[in-house]
């Protein structure tokens, strides 16, 4: 099963190959990992999707991270309402004649094109995991030949 | 002040009285000051051996032990020093000059990313850039060290850094916002423990290290003789309790008594301290202590739950939880018929070996020691069939009396560490237990030993094999000895080249008197004795089996 959780550290040099070897070294794996700098530029805040197969897995984690000298928060969304959004950039195949049916997809998903030259569309789309992954079944009609998106970012509500 | 300078005034401001190292060029610094600093330092002849000799250290005396090696290879010397004291809870600072932060990255000569490569063996670990960091750098990392669970920190300094200068301000007081353990157990918690164990009919305590560490052994004492609860220890936990104390049941696990092994799997009530449910102990996990509630006591997070499912958890410092919990138990259960089903497993399946052949007994040594010195002495020891026959059949009174190399079993980590633990007790006489196999490992801290005076009575178990690999391949492999037979050299002449005492005992009559010239000896001493070659560690639980199907050859 997929989690979400949140970690606050000390923005220092190393603290991800901290983080990351934890993970590797106790044979977690990541789904996906964002990082960036808080309010506060000494702390930076991670979202990261963890892939666990059980509960006692998750709590390990969790103890495991604490752990870590530079880690100040560990943060569980599984049980915590929060908000949960992931941004896409996605270049699908676009020709002239596709125009109207490709914008029509912006009426009922999330997304809009923001680059386009002959054959190619760039879409940006902002969303949660379900809208996004409707969008991207949308898009695959058209042909998505590149895909980056940057991993799911939550905050408590 | 310079940053080396600046190191060494730190260290001393630290609490540390003697460095274990070896110097190198990107260290030139740090060796210049020490030159006339006032500071003890001991020059081994390997850095593997300086890393070990810190952690003997510091398992004597429970203060932190420092080690100082240059960049590149001294650095990646002492890495097994490192993970041996990380696995086993150790504190200590480890210190390692690193090529100049212009030349960091660049495949520089003797360049080694340290900090990159001790990640996962290090409770924590530091590049200083700036020489304004050293002195808090040096400030957090011994209070790092030596608080919570502690473990062993590594700062990696580049020279340029060594060499630079601003002025000396010591931290008096250090505070890590992202660092703060848990000490004082949780009161509810602790209530319903005492409640449980009022309730239990045949409770065990298993004593792990986390006693030695914290300090609590009186307590557990008087803990276990107010339940009348017997106490089984780990490995690590061996000094934690007394072991001719009649509640005690010896070492649990692969190579425990029986009886402590029956007594876990049969208890109702385990009540785990400063100990961490290790496969060693645990056997097969599935099968272990099936009627048993949990409580466990410890102060990492992390330790509890990991392997078996614990009931009551209480998270803190033991020496800080069970003088409440003792005051909680209102009403110590009845264990008198429980203390006698464990009597008579006692009587049934005492720990055993038969004088046979030419060859002297291992076991009857240590026997012997003991009726020597009666726990009063330090007991190092290597890896293998010696270092199990040392946890067997010696007895540990007191806490830091028994150093060994518990949770990554490092051959050549004894005679080391036997020189720290000289250095920290010089009032105690200090003996390594050793195989002829693991001796050799670190074999060159003889000319330390010598140099220095330091008086360490060095007993190797003489097999002419890799004892407990060759077990395993005469139970597990058909006997097919596969490179487990290994020659040495003379270790009479060997030690009398280094310049100290060299004696060969080769028949069982001629043992005690070697035992008590070897004490009484002013000088290193190296001990040959040949003992019978393929005597076996038993009983034995084999690798993946449930803890109470202990083999034994002996029937």
């Amino acid at each position: 099963m997929r989690h979400t959780i949140s970690v606050l550290v000390e923005n220092k040099f190393g603290v991800l190959a901290r983080i990351a070897g934890l993970f590797s070294a106790r044979g977690y794996n990541i789904a996906s990992l964002a990082v960036s700098e808080t309010m506060d530029p000494t702390i930076s805040y991670m979202t990261m999707v963890v892939e666990v197969k059980d509960e006692d897995v998750l709590e390990q984690i969790k103890k495991q991270l604490n752990k870590l000298i530079d880690v100040i928060t560990v943060t569980d969304f599984t049980k915590r309402e929060h908000i949960d959004r992931e941004l896409v950039l996605a270049k699908v195949n676009y020709a002239a004649k596709d125009k109207d049916k490709l914008e029509a997809v912006f009426d009922k998903f999330v997304g809009k094109i923001i680059h386009h030259k002959e054959g190619t569309a760039i879409i940006e789309a902002v969303g949660d995991a379900q809208q996004i992954k409707l969008l991207l079944e949308e898009l695959s009609k058209f042909g998505i030949k590149e895909l980056v998106r940057t991993g799911k970012l939550a905050i408590s509500n | 002040m310079n940053g080396a300078r600046i190191l060494l005034e730190s260290l001393k401001r630290a609490g540390a009285e003697v460095i274990f190292g070896y110097p190198g060029g990107q260290v030139l610094p740090i060796f210049d000051q020490l030159y006339d600093f006032d500071i003890k330092f001991i020059l081994t002849r390997h850095e593997q051996g300086a890393a070990h000799a810190a952690d003997g250290y510091s398992r004597a005396t429970g203060k932190v032990g420092v080690c100082l090696a240059t960049s590149g290879p001294g650095a990646t010397n002492l890495v097994t020093g490192i993970a041996n004291a990380y696995m086993d809870s150790i504190p200590m600072v480890a210190i390692t000059g690193q090529v100049g932060t212009h030349l960091i990255g660049n495949d520089a000569f003797q360049e080694a990313d340290v900090t990159g490569i001790t990640r996962p063996i290090t409770k924590h670990n530091f590049l200083v850039k700036d020489v304004k960091d050293l002195s808090r750098t040096i400030a957090e990392a011994f209070y790092i060290a030596s608080s919570g669970r502690p473990g062993p920190v590594l700062i990696d300094i580049p020279v340029d850094v060594q060499r630079a200068e601003t002025e000396f301000i010591w931290p008096e007081k250090i505070r890590i916002r992202s660092y703060q353990p848990t000490y004082s157990g949780h009161p509810g918690q602790i209530k319903k423990a005492a409640k449980l164990i009022s309730s239990a009919k045949k409770p065990i305590i298993y004593a792990g290290g986390g006693i030695i560490t914290s300090g609590a052994h009186i307590l557990l004492r008087e803990l276990a003789e107010k339940i009348q609860a017997p106490v089984t220890m780990t490995f690590m936990g061996l000094g934690a309790f007394p072991g001719t104390h009649k509640l005690s049941l010896g070492m649990l696990g692969m190579h425990g008594t029986a009886y402590a092994n029956h007594a876990t799997m049969e208890s109702d009530l385990i009540i785990a301290i400063g100990a961490r449910f290790d496969d060693r102990v645990t056997g097969r996990l599935d099968t272990f202590a099936p009627y048993a509630k949990v409580i466990h006591i410890d102060i990492d997070p992390s330790s509890i739950s990991k392997n078996v499912k614990v009931d009551i958890p209480i998270v803190g410092d033991a020496k800080n939880i069970l003088g409440p919990l003792i005051n909680q138990i209102k009403k110590a259960p009845d264990t008198s018929a429980w203390l006698k089903t464990i009597d008579a497993w006692k009587k049934k399946h005492p720990l055993a070996y038969k004088h046979t052949g030419k060859f002297i007994k291992p076991q009857y040594i240590l026997e012997e020691l003991w009726d020597l010195t009666k726990g009063d002495a330090v007991i190092c020891t290597e890896v293998g069939q010696s270092q199990m026959w040392a946890c067997q059949w010696y007895n540990y009174l007191t806490p830091r009396t028994f150093i060994s190399s518990g949770g990554l079993g490092t051959m050549g980590f004894g005679f080391p560490a036997a020189i720290g633990a000289k250095l920290g007790r010089p009032d105690k006489e200090v003996f390594n237990i050793a195989g002829d196999g693991s001796i050799q490992m670190n074999i060159q801290e003889l000319a330390t030993c010598v140099a220095n005076k330091i008086n360490v009575k060095v007993l190797i178990f003489n097999n002419g094999f890799l004892g407990m690999v060759r077990q395993w391949q005469e139970l597990f492999y058909k006997k097919r000895y596969s490179y487990t037979p290994i020659t040495s050299p003379d270790f009479v002449k060997l030690a009398e080249s280094y310049g100290a005492i060299g004696i060969r005992v080769t028949k069982k009559s001629e043992v005690r008197k070697a035992l008590e010239k070897t004490i009484k000896a002013d000088n290193t001493v190296f001990v040959d004795f040949r003992i019978e070659p393929e005597e076996n560690v038993w009983p034995m639980v084999p690798a993946g089996q449930a803890i109470n199907k202990m083999i034994d050859g002996l029937a």
